[in-house]
């Protein structure tokens, strides 16, 4: 069991720019000690995966506000799972209404962080939840 | 403000009093907050009482004067809201065209007195609708738009001599401008009778916003182009909307919000002038702002009257503008998107109503109310009608704008105006040594700048230290659910296969030889604007034009600085 910081992926997919919340976890997940790369606005879900298993990373967190997730994010676990990378967890946040959850829980993501969610609820659910890649 | 000697002795008299009052009281109370965390929900600090002391040193004429009347602290209208309300501008667009232009009608039947466009991501990034970029997105956040023959259905039925409009595009605005003026030629109306604002300030996309297509520089010469036509076709026209209400939903407090944004005023003003063909005045008068109304009552107030004067001040000396039209800071104001909450949304009429007043307080000229639910989605019909009727209460039932500038002369309202004031410009200085706006984005200076406001605010909420209600206090153990505005996910193959159409219908070599004109002018560094013109009449799309831009002046990527 490696001890090595968890490598994290916040990363922005499709055209919206509402960036806060992610720059907000940018930060709070490099204060909690992870390793962050942050990938910026404007990712296509093609760029975010390869970008993932480039960085091997241990989890991938998606951040879409633009009502765009329904598309976006079973595009991006999708092409995880045809780079035989589907052990990346994958998380998702924004505005989410709660009759698309199960759309993504069934794309494969592992949680969902909507309006609410402290800085510290969703770190302790990841340090709860996520290990490091062997 | 001159008081007599006499009547500020007997203030420091009864200031020692009061404080004697003060101290034994709150000595007594057992979780007191310490004074230093009273402070507005950007961290200034508050005090609890303001007296003549805090503005003895302000010169009536010079600091405070008369509405029409330098600096403009009051406002630029001498008769003020009697003469006219400010204008009942609700910024929408959904789906296609067509939906769009029913809830536009729906909304000038209530009683708005101008429009304001929401374009969908693809549209506001320079895509298609069948762009592999825009999948998903088409109609979501906004009206999507490819080629005049969508914005020839959005307009139908408008206008356009009659009413203005706003557009909130920016790396695309050439190219919705030119359909704009296309549009009011099919129907015989001539350039210099519509008016209307595009929003085109690319700056605060940099820093804020992230709708994004060219490198700094050559997007600030798209936006001297626009103000270069505009001055001499389009003389009603906006051609700029220089923008803080993105900057302060990105994070920013109230004094980065006003600084950022008088600064990229500064900027826009300095290229225009740089480029030599225009004299200040002659385009002074149409630049135009767009300032966010959070929920910190008073602040929000002091910041808008901070702003006319700082904006005023920099016209007239570092500008040496003549004429006072230049000086005037107009400009329209939206209540914050990032104060509404996604628990309790009912709660958000009543954010949004005080949030409209302190707009109007502060003196806007234009006026956008957000719905209850734009948490989640864009506004169904009921929920935008409430935020409508919120601005014509705040008109016709409350007295507030029966007279102008109401809380001039409140110790506290001067004393924080000038405070904030004094604030932005020493940000606008920092900026000026860092080489100027471009400059200082270069360096990510305002992006981090905004970054550690944004943290530090999520850590108070998070903490409670700063409340927001049904967030971290009085929250509701009972979900409540509001009816969602859907965007149907079919839209999008819908237009599709309109954009199709119009590429099968149009004369093809017309619009290549459009779009290859356009590449020599932007090669030539010639003002883009006519050429746009010609190419959105031969169906080029907006996609089509962008990419002439991204070819000759580059791509920006967002550099994902947190």
């Amino acid at each position: 069991m490696s001890d090595r910081k968890l490598r994290v992926m916040v990363a922005k997919p499709g055209l919206d720019g509402h960036d806060r919340g992610a720059r907000v976890l940018a930060r709070c997940f490099r204060d909690a000690g992870y390793e962050v790369i942050y990938t910026g606005c404007h990712q296509t879900p093609e760029q975010i995966v390869s970008a993932a298993v480039q960085e091997d990373v241990d989890l991938l967190g998606l951040s879409c506000l633009s009502g765009a997730h329904r598309y976006l994010y079973p595009a991006v676990t999708k092409l995880l799972k045809d780079k035989g990378a589907d052990d990346i967890m994958v998380i998702g946040g924004g505005i989410i209404p709660e009759q698309d959850f199960q759309l993504l829980y069934d794309a494969g993501l592992k949680a969902i962080f909507v309006p609410g969610a402290t800085l510290d609820t969703i770190v302790t659910w990841i340090n709860t939840n996520v290990k490091p890649r062997a | 403000m001159y008081f007599a000697k006499e009547v500020l002795e007997s203030s420091s008299k009864m200031r020692k009093r009061w404080e004697d009052e003060v101290k034994k009281l709150v000595s007594k109370w057992a979780d007191q907050k310490p004074e230093a965390q009273w402070s507005t929900v950007s961290d200034l600090p508050i005090k609890r009482l303001y007296t003549p002391d805090d503005i003895k040193d302000m010169d009536f004429e010079r600091d405070i004067s008369y509405p029409g009347q330098y600096p403009y602290t009051r406002g630029n209208q001498v008769t003020g809201y009697r003469g006219k309300y400010w204008t009942f501008r609700m910024f929408s667009g959904m789906g296609d065209a067509a939906t769009t232009n029913e809830r536009w009608h729906m909304l000038l039947k209530e009683g708005q007195t101008g429009l304001s466009t929401a374009f969908d991501f693809p549209t506001l990034m320079g895509y298609d609708t069948d762009s592999p970029k825009a999948r998903g997105e088409c109609g979501k956040c906004g009206v999507a738009i490819d080629t005049l023959e969508d914005f020839l259905v959005l307009t139908k039925g408008i206008p356009l001599d009659k009413i203005t409009t706003s557009m909130t595009i920016n790396p695309p605005a050439t190219a919705l401008w030119a359909m704009y003026c296309a549009a009011a030629e099919i129907h015989g109306i001539p350039l210099n009778k519509i008016g209307g604002t595009i929003q085109n300030d690319m700056l605060k996309e940099f820093i804020a916003q992230k709708t994004l297509m060219c490198p700094p520089e050559p997007s600030v010469k798209l936006i001297s182009d626009t103000v270069e036509f505009g001055t001499l076709h389009v003389p009603k026209w906006n051609t700029i909307s220089i923008s803080g209400y993105h900057i302060r939903e990105a994070g920013a407090t109230a004094v980065q919000e006003l600084a950022f944004t008088l600064r990229d005023g500064m900027e826009y003003v300095e290229d225009v002038l740089r480029r030599k063909k225009l004299d200040v005045d002659s385009f002074g008068p149409r630049l135009s702002f767009f300032f966010n109304a959070h929920c910190d009552f008073f602040e929000e107030i002091c910041k808008m009257r901070a702003a006319r004067r700082i904006w005023a001040k920099a016209m007239k000396e570092r500008y040496k503008s003549k004429d006072e039209r230049s000086w005037w800071m107009r400009f329209h104001t939206q209540t914050a998107g990032c104060s509404l909450t996604a628990q309790q949304p009912y709660n958000n009429v009543v954010r949004t109503a005080t949030q409209a007043l302190s707009a109007v307080l502060g003196g806007t000229q234009s006026l956008h109310t957000n719905s209850l639910d734009e948490v989640w989605c864009l506004p169904s019909d009921f929920a935008v009608q409430i935020a409508l009727r919120t601005q014509q209460i705040i008109a016709e039932e409350t007295g507030a704008a029966t007279t102008i500038d109401p809380l001039a002369g409140s110790y506290f309202v001067e004393a924080l105006t000038n405070e904030m004031e004094k604030q932005a410009w020493d940000y606008i200085h920092k900026i000026d040594d860092m080489g100027g706006m471009v400059a200082a984005i270069e360096k990510g200076f305002p992006q981090l700048e905004i970054s550690d406001a944004a943290y530090k605010f999520q850590r108070q909420i998070d903490s409670a230290e700063k409340i927001m209600v049904g967030v971290n206090k009085y929250v509701s153990t009972e979900k409540e659910t509001i009816p969602f505005l859907e965007i149907d996910d079919k839209i999008e193959l819908e237009q599709i296969e309109r954009l199709a159409a119009v590429r099968r219908k149009r004369d093809s070599k017309a619009a290549m030889k459009c779009l290859s004109d356009l590449k020599a002018a932007c090669k030539k560094g010639e003002n883009v604007m006519p050429f746009c013109i010609e190419a959105v009449k031969a169906l080029c799309s907006v996609q089509e034009i962008c990419d002439v831009y991204r070819e000759v002046y580059g791509e920006y990527r967002d550099p994902g600085l947190y």
